[in-house]
């Protein structure tokens, strides 16, 4: 009977991943990655995704930038300095209840706050925007990451380093956080590969592009990315642009689930060599 | 020794490193309590936003489906009924799977090896976008289902629910690709109460002679219970918030019907909608609606914290 629910469950999944991977893996070619998509319409040829692969990694870049500080800095105040009281649990709380924010409610409030008000120098749709709501999904992951990763660090190396006259945020930066890097870089990672797939947060934040970012000025624009082209190209009638949204996919898909095992096969590998 | 004593009396921190010590403390007191702020900010952000339209159209808001951007009229029934019907129904189809498959992982009906290759190819899944899930609604799962549907209808056509003649985008296939979002987060989660209910438990169970299947039912999934219920409470939260796949899937469209076969909303595929080119009192009531959202989700999930907590120690 259980095997029943495990076919049910897990057969249209190995049929999704597979159809994904064949479909979209057949629109690959070299031109994909270099030309602009053309508007969708008038000629059969759809071109190609290169200003939306360079503005999925420009906008998740972003939010890394923005994302990472703040959840490590949070996140080491939360291992290292609070003892347990009611502020460090409320913090804990407000980082589950942040994850469990609904993606477009971060679009919504960057809207909001950023977009409508053209506070960015008088841009308002632009990539930078769209960085900042997906800083906001990124945060909880890396705060969590931080403050367990830091957990995990055994007591007597804190001891050692502040008994042989160290101060405590020589010893954060210099002992615990290098023997915790790996679990918080495994955390980070996946919190970065999880956010680069987001759609909702950019899709009247960051806004589509159809052309090549040039330049540095281009952050204050509309900027493209592979999940809302894979959004934008899904609904449009023509075939081109829904092979288009395909190879977008496979190599969205492709790029996240190799971060993903590549982070667990090295998660597994800690485990074994880890040594305390 | 008195040189020695001198040396010792100055191994005492310069001022400098005392201040980097009280800055950097300072700092990730600050950066941490970033987390409160920025939840304050975007429920006190959305909820200003909302204002104008929360004090013209009131409760009214929430039991009214008309959206009529020319009359400036404006009523959310419709999209909160879709968010509540479509992650309910979705719910109600992912417990039984996700709980099932979950046991079937943690059991030893077959080997270790395939056991764990079945659950990280499940746990893979939940890193796979919703967009990407949409595209896939839409180009392989609608065509899957259509004969099916049309079936639904022609003999359940007097259940209110099948009711109409299926459209090619519905709120059913929404219901459907959200099964395939949920069923990663339920199964993981029940997965890893179910191994923590300790062995004991199960052993006592076979040692007064109860078979594999009771000790299952009357032993084994009642001690993770409160886990389960804690994993479907943030599924539910997901569900509820989902918004690209179900954008997709869903046809859009603010006509009120029982049906699950005609196209329908939620309240995120009505933002992902129509946010981009609204203006004047649409806005407001968008916000209106996002504000709706946020606190159920906002409830879902303390819910399923507070559920976590209060359970987590039991054993």
């Amino acid at each position: 009977m259980s095997l029943i629910c495990v076919v049910i469950a897990v057969l249209p999944l190995i049929f999704l991943v597979t159809y994904i991977l064949i479909k979209g893996g057949a629109q690959i070619t070299p031109e994909l990655f270099t030309l602009e998509p053309n508007p969708p319409g008038d000629d059969l040829d759809a071109g190609g995704i290169n200003p939306a692969l360079i503005g999925t990694l420009i906008i998740t870049t972003i939010a890394s930038i923005i994302a990472i500080p703040v959840g490590v800095g949070g996140g080491i105040y939360l291992a290292e300095y609070s003892k347990g009281g009611p502020f460090s649990r409320f913090i804990r709380f407000g980082v589950n209840v942040l994850a469990g924010v609904p993606s477009i409610i971060a679009g919504v409030f960057i809207y909001a706050l950023i977009v409508s008000t053209k506070i960015l120098f008088g841009s308002m749709y632009s990539g930078l925007a769209g960085g900042m709501a997906l800083s906001i999904l990124m945060l909880p992951t890396v705060i969590k990451t931080t403050d367990e990763g830091l957990k995990l660090v055994p007591n007597e190396l804190r001891y050692a380093s502040l008994g042989v006259g160290a101060s405590m945020y020589t010893t954060i930066l210099n002992i615990t956080l290098p023997s915790a890097f790996r679990s918080i870089a495994t955390g980070v990672v996946l919190g970065i590969a999880r956010a680069a797939g987001e759609t909702a947060p950019l899709i009247f934040t960051a806004l589509f592009s159809y052309y090549y970012i040039t330049g540095f000025g281009d952050l204050f624009y509309e900027m493209g990315s592979l999940a809302v082209l894979i959004y934008n190209f899904a609904l449009e009638p023509y075939d081109a642009q829904n092979k288009l949204a395909w190879a977008a996919s496979f190599i969205l898909v492709l790029s996240i689930l190799s971060v993903n095992i590549f982070s667990r096969i090295l998660a597994a590998f800690t485990e074994k060599t880890k040594r305390v | 020794m008195e040189e020695k004593l001198a040396l010792f009396k100055n191994r005492k921190r310069f001022g400098i490193e005392k201040n980097i010590d009280v800055i950097f403390k300072n700092t990730a007191l600050v950066l941490s309590s970033f987390v409160a702020i920025l939840l304050l900010g975007i429920v006190l952000v959305v909820f200003f936003q909302s204002f104008e339209s929360f004090s013209r159209y009131g409760l009214k808001f929430l039991v009214t489906s008309e959206w009529n951007p020319v009359k400036d009229e404006y009523g959310a029934f419709t999209a909160i009924y879709g968010t509540l019907i479509t992650s309910f129904l979705s719910l109600l189809i992912t417990i039984p799977l996700g709980v099932g498959t979950a046991i079937f992982i943690t059991e030893d009906f077959v080997p270790k090896v395939f056991r764990e290759i079945i659950g990280s190819f499940v746990e893979l899944l939940a890193a796979i976008p919703s967009v990407v899930l949409g595209l896939w609604a839409i180009f392989v799962m609608e065509p899957f289902f259509r004969d099916f549907f049309v079936f639904l209808h022609n003999f359940f056509g007097w259940v209110p629910l099948f009711s109409t003649e299926p459209t090619g985008r519905n709120s059913l296939l929404a219901i459907l690709i959200l099964v395939v979002m949920l069923l990663p987060i339920v199964t993981s989660i029940a997965r890893d109460s179910l191994n923590q209910v300790p062995k004991k438990l199960r052993n006592a169970s076979y040692g007064i002679g109860a078979s594999r299947w009771k000790t299952i039912f009357s032993v084994i999934l009642p001690a993770a219970l409160s886990g389960i219920m804690a994993g479907v409470l943030l599924a539910l939260g997901r569900a509820m918030g989902e918004t690209m796949a179900v954008t997709m899937i869903i046809g859009n469209s603010n006509a009120f019907s029982w049906s699950l076969l005609s196209p329908g909303y939620t309240i995120s595929s009505m933002l992902a909608n129509q946010f981009g080119e609204a203006d004047g009192s649409q806005v407001s009531s968008l916000f209106y609606a996002a504000f709706v959202l946020m606190i159920l989700s906002l409830v879902v999930n303390i819910f399923a914290q507070l559920l976590v907590k209060k359970f987590s120690l039991k054993y």
